[in-house]
């Protein structure tokens, strides 16, 4: 076993029962997570990307369950722990960066009193000592003249300096694991390039694990080391960044691929995937992806593919299943 | 025949302020001055018909409040508009102003708001049709169900209500409900980033055909430079609400004369640059209230002089007149 892996999820399925049918957000995804990696989890919206990242964070609101499957944070299990013990771990082992800045920081406290708060909580120091240590974090993330800002209130901060505290915020309690989510979306991409320029360099400095949940293939191909693509609350392809958007061979990744318009601005048509992501009530049997898929065959419509692997990448789908190379 | 025609969107020295100041009472009692905000200034562009003219900048720049000002939701407080000729905001009497509003129609970024949840498709489209008496009785319905079916949907959804829609679907909806009045110019606002990249793609694409086919005139407004760099024939780069540099399309990209432009192009991630990080990027755009002496772009600029500092550039021509920077250090 690989001592670096710092996470590992193991089939886990997130299942959310309603009146009509039980429904699955996350359906039996697998991956795992290297001490001072990024991963990307990357999808369009209604693929599982934020509820796979809840989950690891044991934040599924109910009825929502995780249904089977394990998470290991350094090879314990953290999925079936009391709400109790998840207070030692969230912030203080898993830190997390929502996409809007302003509604994960609490506006009537300053940001100052937000971070102590924090760092109290995880860590043994005193007040001062507290302070201190949040000026450092509030400088590490690159916030000019820390020491006098630290007792402005969010709203004095711009997008981006607030997007900034909001990862000192993360970061305070030296997490081993950090759980970004969209962390840039909303934000113009000046501010963007800081933030993620910011989040790699503390990533590599520290060995912090990142899972980078995005829509965005450019902040992938940039940001990540491996990427998994998510459909329909499945993986249907994994492995390093570089060869998966290079080489996508997923017809749903290739799709995604040829759906963004290039940065070389080729002046051809783009390629579009008919129809639209599927809703949970009506996953079709199979692939999830056949309705869509351009190359679909007879039991892609019957038999789910597994998740195999497939020269240095994992690939679900039957058109990849005999490991020979398909043209 | 060759002619000297005025272009069929003009768009002449825009601006708007907009008024922040405190209550009368409270500014006399405290002595506070007026304050405005400059969300526009001295904004000049022309669209021609079957072109896209796409205004990019980052949020603050002021993009959405032209786009407000060319469909007539917004008044100027300097400048104007004239669209085939007509001034858009001048004396026109109500049957040509009416006229002329038929022609301009607008999409908006977010299909989920721009659509009444409690009427139903055929009902929304219908309503230009009937408001500007574009057809009677039976002819609407029909009418209706060709708009629904020239934008990709089915002529039986004009039962059915928006929620029963998904996003990219709903554009189509909305992109129906514009072309109801058989406009020549679209002023399109972000018309696609509430949308994932697969279905961005059709609804790009399906606006790529329906301008063909039909010769519009689209205002392309978006802060995506690879989905300008895919609509756009003619790009305008707004800053603080100024417009920094204004070119073609393969003109910009081939090379970007202003610092700004530079920043963008640079800063924008890109699916084929692995690793990267993005390098000029630096800042964050300045409060409009309190806008930078000089150039407004001077404290974020990579190449800045002393006289940024105090000068604000004019706008020169390079390139044989096919972009037009306002930069003290533009170089051909």
């Amino acid at each position: 076993m690989n001592r670096d892996v710092l996470l590992e999820v193991v089939n886990l399925c997130v299942e959310i029962p309603t009146r009509d049918a039980v429904l699955r957000p996350v359906d039996t995804v697998s991956f795992e997570l290297r001490r001072g990696e990024i991963l990307g989890v990357v999808g369009e919206s209604g693929a599982g990307k934020s509820m796979c990242g809840s989950a690891i964070m044991g934040l599924i609101d109910p009825p929502g369950q995780i249904a089977s499957g394990k998470i290991l944070l350094s090879g314990e299990r953290i999925d079936n722990l009391p709400e109790s013990a998840w207070r030692r771990i969230r912030g203080k082992r898993i830190g997390m960066v929502f996409q809007d800045p302003l509604t994960s920081l609490n506006p009537l406290m300053r940001v100052g009193d937000q971070l102590v708060e924090t760092i109290r909580t995880h860590l043994p120091l005193s007040a001062s000592e507290a302070r201190r240590r949040a000026v450092e974090s509030l400088e590490e993330v690159g916030i000019p003249a820390a020491a006098s800002r630290i007792d402005d209130y969010p709203h004095q901060f711009s997008g981006g300096m607030r997007q900034r505290v909001v990862i000192a915020l993360a970061l305070a309690a030296e997490p081993e694991l950090i759980i970004a989510d969209e962390p840039t979306t909303a934000l113009d991409v000046s501010v963007q390039a800081q933030i993620m320029a910011l989040l790699k360099d503390l990533c590599h400095r520290r060995r912090t694990a990142v899972m980078l949940i995005t829509h965005d293939m450019g902040v992938i191909a940039e940001a990540t080391d491996r990427v998994a693509v998510l459909y329909a609350g499945r993986v249907v392809e994994i492995g390093k960044t570089e060869d998966v958007l290079a080489d996508p061979a997923h017809p749903y990744t290739r799709g995604l691929m040829a759906s963004t318009p290039a940065a070389d601005g080729s002046d051809g048509r783009l390629n579009q995937i008919p129809g639209a992501m599927p809703n949970l009530v009506s996953i079709p049997s199979g692939c999830a992806f056949n309705p869509r898929c351009d190359q679909v065959e007879a039991r892609c419509q019957n038999e789910r593919p597994e998740l195999r692997s497939w020269k240095e990448r994992s690939l679900a789908c039957w058109r990849y299943s005999e490991s020979e190379e398909v043209s | 025949m060759m002619m000297h025609q005025s272009p069929f969107v003009q768009v002449s020295d825009l601006g708007r302020d907009f008024d922040l100041s405190a209550p009368l009472l409270s500014r006399l009692l405290e002595g506070v001055p007026k304050r405005s905000l400059t969300a526009a200034s001295g904004v000049s562009f022309s669209i021609e018909r079957g072109e896209t003219f796409a205004l990019v900048g980052e949020s603050g720049s002021g993009k959405s409040t032209i786009g407000k000002m060319l469909v007539g939701l917004l008044e100027p407080t300097s400048g104007g508009v004239t669209i085939d000729g007509k001034d858009l905001f001048g004396t026109l009497d109500k049957a040509s102003r009416m006229a002329l509003r038929r022609r301009i129609q607008m999409i908006f970024q977010n299909p989920y708001a721009s659509l009444n949840p409690r009427w139903r498709v055929g009902d929304i489209i219908a309503e230009p049709i009937t408001a500007f008496g574009l057809a009677e009785g039976k002819g609407v319905q029909a009418r209706v169900s060709q708009l629904l079916e020239q934008v990709g949907l089915n002529a039986k959804d004009a039962k059915k209500y928006p929620h029963e829609f998904s996003g990219g679907q709903r554009q189509r909806i909305a992109i129906a409900r514009a072309l109801a009045s058989e406009p020549e110019f679209i002023v399109c606002d972000e018309p696609t980033s509430a949308l994932d990249v697969s279905v961005q793609s059709q609804v790009l694409n399906l606006m790529r055909d329906l301008q063909r086919e039909l010769g519009l005139a689209y205002l392309f407004i978006s802060h995506d430079l690879s989905v300008v760099r895919y609509m756009a024939d003619k790009i305008g780069v707004l800053y603080l609400g100024e417009l920094v540099e204004v070119a073609d399309r393969d003109t910009l990209f081939a090379k970007p004369r202003h610092p700004y432009t530079q920043m963008l192009i640079d800063a924008a991630p890109r699916i084929d640059a692995f690793g990267r990080t993005a390098e000029r990027a630096k800042g964050e755009i300045p409060d409009p209230i309190d806008r930078p002496s000089g150039c407004s772009y001077h404290p974020r600029c990579p190449v800045v002089e002393d006289i940024c500092r105090r000068t604000a550039p004019e706008a020169q021509l390079f390139a044989d007149g096919r972009a037009l920077v306002s930069c003290h250090r533009a170089q051909e």
